[in-house]
């Protein structure tokens, strides 16, 4: 969207990843989402009297993943204390990288072409969770607040832009490149659903080659939809209010998605004195070389180069198909597509079929084998399987797991490709012997019509391309 | 009383049992704790199961560890598992810890049995016990004086005849100092010699624990017992503990120790011929004494006084009323964390908060906190030229021998000051001991004081036990 008036938004995001470590970052719990509250926690997450954080080296590397896929400098780095009084911070303080983070500078080029510098990629731990009964649903006024400490002392990797981005479809191109990294470096699932994945955007607006104006930051943009609706209204805020001879005020701002606008959460006076400084139960963080070189080529390859080598084995780059490229290559799931492509599927089934069935249920894929994707997708190729019925037993596969011959002989789907197709389209010739007539006599319309009456008669189970062939076999 | 090294060693002959000296230590609790009130809690029960447990190993012909039945006084901020833990201050009040410090699992490892909690000041803030939320422990040498602090409480168990050991942390000099006013030895170990894991931190980087005993040797057992590293805390060194038992009896033979002038100026008399008297015995002893003038050590209590209180702001920070101890009820949660808050704390513990907050505020930083870090490299660095020359120093203790009741409880800056000569060792992150050498005033225990640099213990240990045969002890 451009803005009126030859005005021009300036945005910068802060992107926060929850880390997929076996463990938080601090203690041995968990680091699992959706467990029962308050059971992945001990003295350590709960900031008990006494206790000490110790580093999780898993965290440290896929921090430094991330850095390397943006083209960071991995520098020596400390911890920092970030002191603030909220219920669900156990210690009533964040340890945080502050001055010295683990990435520095980097950048992130973008599939159109554009680059967007990046400023800094640090480690800090997450809060807990805070509910709030009652009242407003916020802290102040609610009946009643409960706090889930499971998520507290999760490994978080905080990825700051540069002020480089000029609309809010840029943000967005940013945030799913982004996203496409961290899944590719293991270092997050990219789940914004489930906060994996929160953003914070920066937003300024000015004249083209003006300075920059003075920005207002809008916090907890957690899906694609409310960070660009967010940009957009913010920028089309300032500028109203500039126009209309007013100023923007440096401030922090909450979007609301039902209201589908921003307002103040607090201003620059308001604002909270953290009070950092060096965090002394941890220790200077500097991985050597070895260390650095051993992440550096376990490093999988990033979307950009997964892309262009998926590209490259699409014969008819039609815009559906390349719409499939991309959620394949966001989501990671490229190598089934491959996999595919390699035993001889068509390209376009296998993106499709990647691109909605596997991209509906992210954490089956970890179930299914890239060779049961492979042999289903071959045996709706040959006809053996229905279009519904090869997205039934790829929603098996990816439910439990199993082989795709076993599910569709469970299913009852095998009688129907020999057999028990040949009886059905015996029966239907003579049943309509008029039809069959016609059909034989060289009107192909008539397919259709029988493929129509096979599939009343078998509740949708056949496949049209197994039909025709059984049809032509008795012209 | 047996020392700690006896008790071990009659309880693995035979010629005693755990269950004995604990009830010895049991009743000794028994008779004096109303009136020094040196336990806040005894965890009879406890006890009695840790010593019956070495008391069966020892009759099944099991080996017991180097403590085996040796009552041992906790300083009330080291979490032992069950037992109420309360740093002396209400907001903890009726809080018991889920697990065990690292220090407690060593101890119970080496066979010691843990009697109880002692008094401190709140949250280790303090050099008198008088700070304490329940009352202030006497000086069981002369009940009108105090025992010194924070560990005032943990002195006061060894120097009573409760148990043979105690446990302390020293900060600013909260061992050290308690130890010298109950004519104790008590070791500030080198930063990361011991876990910090499970001691309520007070200032983080500057936090040690170490023993008070009544001997230099058993000094050295608890030490070596409880140090080592711990995976359980960064900060700990990755070293295994250091063999120090062997080399208590080393003598100071060609040793090059100095004098320094600022470990002594402010003393009062009695105390400075003391440190006089000491020299004479160190180089009676064979050792090369120098003088030595270091002048940073001035600025250590400036340093500390804004190091230590801003560390203490955000560690003292989670006690807000939410999960564990004191909650003032209120209608939102702000106003109930400043109500808890208002409530728990006491005066010197606020005070100190208020401090911290203020030297790390934004604007403030630089000229407070910032200024005090650049003012402790300046420390380190004098004491490595000191080290470059000497293998040790030599001082007070502290100013003056133990002090009335209330008599430095109106004027902060006067019960600050008496952590002068202990303080600087703390920045540094260095090692030092204090042991009892001659009396003063009222015929009351001075503490002449040794530093040496990181992981120096063994030497240090070896010079205090050499001014302990000196001082008629041997
Ligand atoms: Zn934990």
């Amino acid at each position: 969207m451009t803005l009126r008036n030859g005005w021009e938004m300036v945005v910068g995001l802060e992107v926060h990843t929850e880390l997929k470590t076996a463990t938080k970052m601090f203690c041995g719990c968990a680091n699992s989402f959706g467990s029962e509250p308050n059971t992945s926690v001990c003295p350590v997450c709960l900031g008990l009297p006494g206790s000490l954080p110790v580093l999780n080296e898993r965290a440290i590397e896929l921090a430094m993943a991330i850095g390397m896929a943006l083209h960071s400098t991995i520098a020596p780095s400390t911890f920092h204390r970030k002191n603030y009084f909220y219920p669900d911070m156990p210690k009533d303080f964040q340890i945080s990288q502050y001055d010295l983070p683990i990435n520095l500078g980097g950048y992130l080029d973008l599939p159109d072409g554009s680059r967007v510098s990046i400023e800094r990629a640090h480690l800090e731990e997450d809060t807990g969770k805070s509910t709030h009964l009652g009242g407003s649903g916020r802290i102040h006024g609610a009946d009643r607040s409960l706090v889930d400490y499971n998520r507290s002392g999760v490994p978080l990797v905080e990825i700051v832009s540069g002020p480089d981005i000029r609309s809010s479809a840029q943000a967005r191109a940013y945030v799913v490149e982004l996203r496409g990294i961290l899944i590719a470096t293991g270092a997050s699932d990219g789940r914004m659903e489930e906060g994996s994945l929160r953003i914070d955007a920066n937003v300024s607006v000015r004249q083209a080659d003006a300075p920059f104006g003075t920005r207002c930051e809008i916090k907890n943009l957690n899906s694609l939809r409310s960070l660009q609706r967010a940009i957009d209204y913010e920028a089309a805020r300032q500028v109203d209010l500039i126009e209309e001879g007013g100023t923007v005020r440096q401030e922090t701002r909450h979007w609301d998605e039902n209201v589908g606008a921003t307002s103040t959460m607090r201003t620059k006076e308001e604002a909270e004195d953290y009070r950092y400084f060096r965090e002394p139960d941890l220790v200077d963080l500097a991985p050597d070389q070895s260390w650095q070189d051993r992440v550096r080529a376990q490093l999988p390859p990033m979307p950009a180069e997964r892309r262009s080598t998926l590209r490259a084995r699409i014969s008819e780059p039609v815009p559906t198909v390349l719409d499939a490229v991309e959620v394949v290559i966001d989501l990671g799931l490229d190598p089934f597509v491959h996999a595919a492509l390699d035993r001889g599927v068509e390209p376009a089934l296998a993106l499709a079929r990647a691109a909605n069935e596997l991209a509906g249920d992210l954490d089956g894929t970890s179930r299914l084998a890239a060779a049961a994707f492979c042999d289903t997708l071959l045996m709706e190729q040959r006809g053996e399987l229905s279009a519904t019925q090869a997205k039934t037993v790829l929603a098996e596969l990816l439910a439990r797991g199993g082989d795709p011959r076993d599910i569709a002989a469970l299913m009852g789907y095998e009688q129907l490709s020999s057999d028990s197709l040949g009886s059905t389209v015996a029966g239907l010739i003579e049943e309509f012997p008029d039809e069959w007539t016609r059909y034989r006599d060289g009107d192909e319309k008539l397919a259709q019509f029988f493929i129509g009456q096979v599939m009343k008669v078998t509740k949708g189970q056949a496949n049209g391309k197994a039909v025709v062939a059984e049809l032509r076999a008795r012209r | 009383m047996k020392t700690a090294e006896q008790v071990a060693r009659e309880v693995r002959s035979g010629a005693t049992t755990a269950m004995a000296e604990l009830n010895a230590a049991l009743s000794a609790v028994r008779e004096r704790n109303e009136e020094l009130n040196v336990f806040l809690h005894v965890d009879e029960k406890g006890a009695r199961a840790a010593a019956s447990r070495i008391d069966e190993r020892v009759a099944r012909g099991e080996a017991v560890g180097p403590l085996a039945g040796v009552p041992v006084a906790l300083k009330d901020n080291l979490c032992q598992n069950g037992v109420p833990t309360t740093c002396s201050s209400r907001i903890l009040e009726g809080w018991r810890p889920p697990y065990n410090a690292t220090v407690v699992d060593r101890l119970l490892a080496a066979g010691a049995v843990p009697v109880g909690k002692t008094n401190l000041d709140e949250f280790a803030m303090g050099s008198s016990t008088e700070n304490s939320a329940f009352g202030p422990t006497k000086n069981p040498l002369n009940p009108s004086r105090v025992p010194g602090g924070s560990s005032g409480g943990s002195a006061a168990a060894v120097a009573a005849d409760m148990t043979p050991i105690a446990i302390g942390s020293d900060t600013g000099g909260s061992i050290r100092q308690p130890a010298a006013l109950c004519g104790l030895v008590g070791v500030k170990p080198s930063y990361g010699l011991v876990s910090r894991y499970g001691l309520i931190a007070f200032a983080s980087s500057l936090d040690q624990i170490g023993p008070l005993t009544k001997t230099v040797m058993d000094a050295a057992i608890v030490l070596e017992a409880i140090a080592g590293h711990d995976p359980m805390d960064s900060t700990s060194l990755p070293e295994p503990a250091p063999s120090l038992v062997a080399h208590v009896e080393s003598g100071v033979v060609g040793k090059r120790i100095a004098l320094v002038r600022e470990l002594v100026d402010g003393a009062d008399p009695d105390v400075v011929a003391s440190v006089d008297q000491a020299v004479a015995a160190l180089r009676e002893a064979g050792a090369t004494v120098v003088e030595l003038s270091i002048p940073e050590f001035r600025l250590g209590l400036s340093a500390y006084y804004l190091i230590a209180p801003a560390e203490a702001s955000s560690n003292l920070a989670r006690f807000d009323g939410v999960r564990y101890g004191l909650r003032v009820k209120r209608d939102d949660v702000t106003a109930m964390m400043e109500a808890t808050r208002t409530a728990g704390f006491g005066a010197e513990v606020k005070r100190r908060i208020m401090l911290g907050t203020y030297a790390l505020s934004a604007g403030y930083f630089d000229a407070y906190y910032g200024q005090a870090l650049k003012v402790r490299t300046r420390m380190i660095e004098a004491f490595a030229r000191a080290y470059r020359q000497v293998d040790m120093l030599i001082g007070a203790t502290t100013p003056s021998v133990a002090f009335e009741f209330g008599s430095k409880t109106s004027d902060p800056m006067a019960m600050y000051l008496s952590d002068v000569f202990t303080i600087p060792t703390n920045l540094s992150g260095e090692a030092a001991i204090s042991v009892p050498f001659g009396t003063g005033e009222a015929g009351l225990p001075i503490g002449v004081q040794l530093l040496g640099p990181g992981r120096s213990e063994a030497l240090l240990l070896a010079g205090a036990r050499v001014l302990e045969i000196a001082d008629g002890r041997p």
